[in-house]
Order: C-alpha cells, then sequence, then structure tokens
C-alpha cells in the first residue's frame, strides 16, 4: 500500500520534472543566437523535411476531409432546404477548427515522430555527445532548425489544408450534387471574415506547430539512448501532441469564438 | 540533394502557403480591395432588432449597398440605434425610405431592407432614417393571433 502511494507520488515529481527539463530546454534552445551564414543552410535542410515531404499527406487528407465535409454537410443542409449554406459551413469548419486541428494530428505522426526518431538515434549512437566534444553545441545545430522548421512550416500547411478543403467541398457540392457555385462562395464570403476567423486559425496553427516540435525534439533529446528508449520517445511524442494539441484547440477556441 | 534544390523546394514550398492565404483571404473571406472604397454612416431607430448582427447586410432591392457596423441602445428611448456603412457610389437615397428588418428565407439570417421612398431629397451621411420597421416575431404574432387583437 505504502509503496503504491510512493510510486504514484514518484511519478507525480517525475511528470513535474520533466516539464520543468522541457522548459529548461525550450530556453536553451531559443536563447542560442542564430548565425545567419551557418544556421541559414540547416534551417533551410529541415524546412524541406519537415515541411515539403509533409505537403503530400497534407494536400490528399484536406481534400478528402473537404470532400467529406461537403457530402455529410449536403445530405444534413439538403433536409432544412438550406444546402446553399455548404459554402459557408465547409469554410469555417476548415478555416477555424479542422485545418490547424487535422494537419497538426497529421503533422505530429508525419514529421514530430521523424524529428524524435532521428534525435534519438544521434543521441544512441553518442553523435551528440560528440558534437559537444568537437565545441558544437548540439543545441543550436541539431535542435534548434527543427524547434524552427516545425515552427514556420505548421502554419502553412494549414493554410494549404484549409485551400485544399475548400476545393474538395466545391468539387462535391458545386460539381457533383450541383449546388449553385454563386451561393457556394456568397455565403462562404459574407460569413468568413478574414481576421476574425482565418487569422485566428493561422494563431492556432502557430502555437500547434511550436508545441508539436518542442514536443517531437525534447521527446528525442531526452530519449533512453536504446532502441527500446527511442521507439517509447517516438510514440510519447505523437501521443503527447495528439492531446496537447486538442486540449489546446479547446482553450484556444475558447478565448477567441467563444462570446464571453 | 544539393543545398540549391533543397532551397528551391522550400522557396516553391512557401509561396505556396503565400498563394494559399490569399486564397483565403481574397475568394474565402471576399477580403477584396473594392471593399476599402469609401463608405458614408447612416443611423436606425429600431424598437426591436431581432436578430441582426454587425456586419450584417444592409440590401436595397436585394442587392447589397452596405453593411451594419454597430447596434447600440439609446438609453432614453430605449430604442437601438443601428449605424450602417453604405457604400459611397448609393448616394442618392430617397429621405424618406423606411429601414425594414427582414429574414432571408424563413430560417434564414436576418438583414436591414432599404424600401425607397419616393422623395426627391436623399439622404445625407449621418443623417437617421424617418420611418423603421422592426424585426418580424413570430412569437409575437402568434400570441397576438391567440389573443384575438
Amino acid at each position: 500500500m505504502i509503496d503504491k502511494i510512493a510510486s504514484f507520488g514518484r511519478s507525480g515529481a517525475d511528470l513535474v520534472i520533466s516539464i520543468g527539463r522541457a522548459g529548461r530546454f525550450l530556453a536553451g534552445v531559443l536563447s542560442g543566437v542564430p548565425r545567419p551564414k551557418t544556421g541559414f543552410p540547416l534551417l533551410m535542410k529541415q524546412l524541406y523535411s519537415v515541411g515539403v515531404l509533409s505537403l503530400a499527406i497534407i494536400v490528399v487528407s484536406g481534400l478528402f476531409i473537404g470532400m467529406v465535409l461537403g457530402l455529410q454537410g449536403y445530405t444534413i443542409l439538403s433536409d432544412f432546404g438550406s444546402e446553399a449554406a455548404i459554402g459557408q459551413m465547409i469554410a469555417l469548419t476548415l478555416v477555424r477548427e479542422l485545418g490547424p486541428v487535422v494537419t497538426a494530428l497529421l503533422f505530429a505522426g508525419r514529421a514530430g515522430s521523424a524529428l524524435t526518431a532521428e534525435i534519438g538515434l544521434m543521441k544512441a549512437t553518442e553523435q551528440l555527445s560528440s558534437m559537444e566534444m568537437m565545441g558544437v553545441d548540439p543545441l543550436r545545430r541539431v535542435i534548434a532548425p527543427r524547434l524552427w522548421a516545425g515552427f514556420i512550416a505548421m502554419p502553412i500547411l494549414a493554410i494549404i489544408f484549409s485551400m485544399v478543403g475548400i476545393w474538395g467541398g466545391m468539387l462535391v457540392g458545386v460539381e457533383w450534387l450541383g449546388v449553385f457555385e454563386g451561393s457556394y462562395w456568397g455565403n462562404m464570403q459574407a460569413s468568413v471574415d478574414f481576421w476574425d476567423d482565418v487569422v485566428n486559425g493561422i494563431i492556432k496553427s502557430v502555437v500547434f506547430g511550436f508545441v508539436c516540435a518542442w514536443i517531437a525534439v525534447y521527446q528525442g533529446y531526452d530519449c533512453v539512448p536504446t532502441s527500446a528508449g527511442i521507439s517509447s520517445a517516438t510514440t510519447k511524442t505523437v501521443v503527447y501532441s495528439s492531446l496537447a494539441v486538442l486540449g489546446l484547440d479547446f482553450v484556444l477556441t475558447a478565448v477567441m469564438f467563444g462570446n464571453f | 540533394m544539393t543545398q540549391r534544390t533543397t532551397d528551391i523546394t522550400v522557396g516553391l514550398f512557401m509561396l505556396a502557403g503565400l498563394a494559399a492565404l490569399l486564397f483565403l483571404a481574397l475568394q474565402v473571406s471576399g477580403l477584396s480591395p473594392k471593399s476599402a472604397k469609401s463608405t458614408y454612416t447612416i443611423y436606425a431607430d429600431f424598437n426591436d432588432t431581432g436578430g441582426i448582427t454587425p456586419r450584417g447586410r444592409v440590401s436595397m432591392a436585394g442587392v447589397t449597398v452596405g453593411s451594419i457596423d454597430s447596434i447600440t441602445l439609446n438609453k432614453e428611448t430605449f430604442q437601438a440605434r443601428v449605424a450602417m456603412s453604405i457604400h459611397g457610389d448609393v448616394d442618392n437615397i430617397p429621405a424618406d425610405s423606411a429601414a425594414v428588418i427582414r429574414t432571408s428565407g424563413l430560417l434564414g439570417e436576418q438583414y436591414i431592407d432599404i424600401s425607397i421612398g419616393g422623395e426627391m431629397d436623399s439622404l445625407q451621411p449621418g443623417d437617421t432614417f424617418y420611418s423603421t420597421q422592426s424585426a418580424m416575431n413570430i412569437e409575437r404574432l402568434i400570441s397576438n393571433f391567440a389573443s384575438g387583437k
């Protein structure tokens, strides 16, 4: 009994310690002054692997989610004879919620897990410690470009996701089910506000990108340097990122769109 | 992959993001340069604004000619004072026109419709509509009907 209580307390203390370490780690990464000459090519390389290579999954998922929204929305809205509102439904759903959230979830699975595994393997093969031996700061050389790349790539991916989704919804709603194209775009333009909806969605995706990249690089940097350790760190990255994104999404939605 | 190819693909990626942002701004949210053109403000006092909201539509013969700026309560008359901005090129609204709150469709959004009057003088910026017609309230209609008024 005492053992159980003790282990419960220990896991609580461990949680607080790891949050503290993650915060200190983040401060260490961000406090390094970037060197444009050497830092920029590294950032480009990470933007390529984190952003450009995630584009395919983002575009395909966005297209299908938009098409499903169009189909499902049409079925429900046509019961009320208001299928013309389908454009506004799809656009608001994507721009406010699904765009940032689904992109972040896909990003955590596609790019976050790769970041964790890469950094974890670097740690397991002692590349990070040998960098330190050579006087190269691994936080600045390895971690910082990856963190910034996730931070920059995520909003771009979310915007592309929303755009492709809206286009996919038009494909189903207008081309296939025969909603009038003018009312599709017209209702959308009348109800979507650039600052209230689009920009708030982008702010959301910036926050999600930051959190996902932070969790991914921290889990990689902090993992137990064995094969089992790397695999559990990769799992933790996806699980923690998804939970953090969904939880933060509720808070951000309440702040941005809840009128109170 | 050489640094140059990486730079080019990342550049294209950034441009795709920018293009998507432009699409969201212009096509989806209708943030067009022409909405920045000059407008003037006129006012209307309603007994009941029903469901109209700021950013809502102001139309004339079904054509959108402006939008609702703000809805405030006039504490002296206990009426709602609605400020609406009308496109600058619609500058000949007759002075005896009426502002009417209508509903598009049975369940649709509410908007302000300007029913045209016949006077030669036109409303100037800052003027207030002489006559208004408040939102139709179905509950009130039913209760009036039930009580036989």
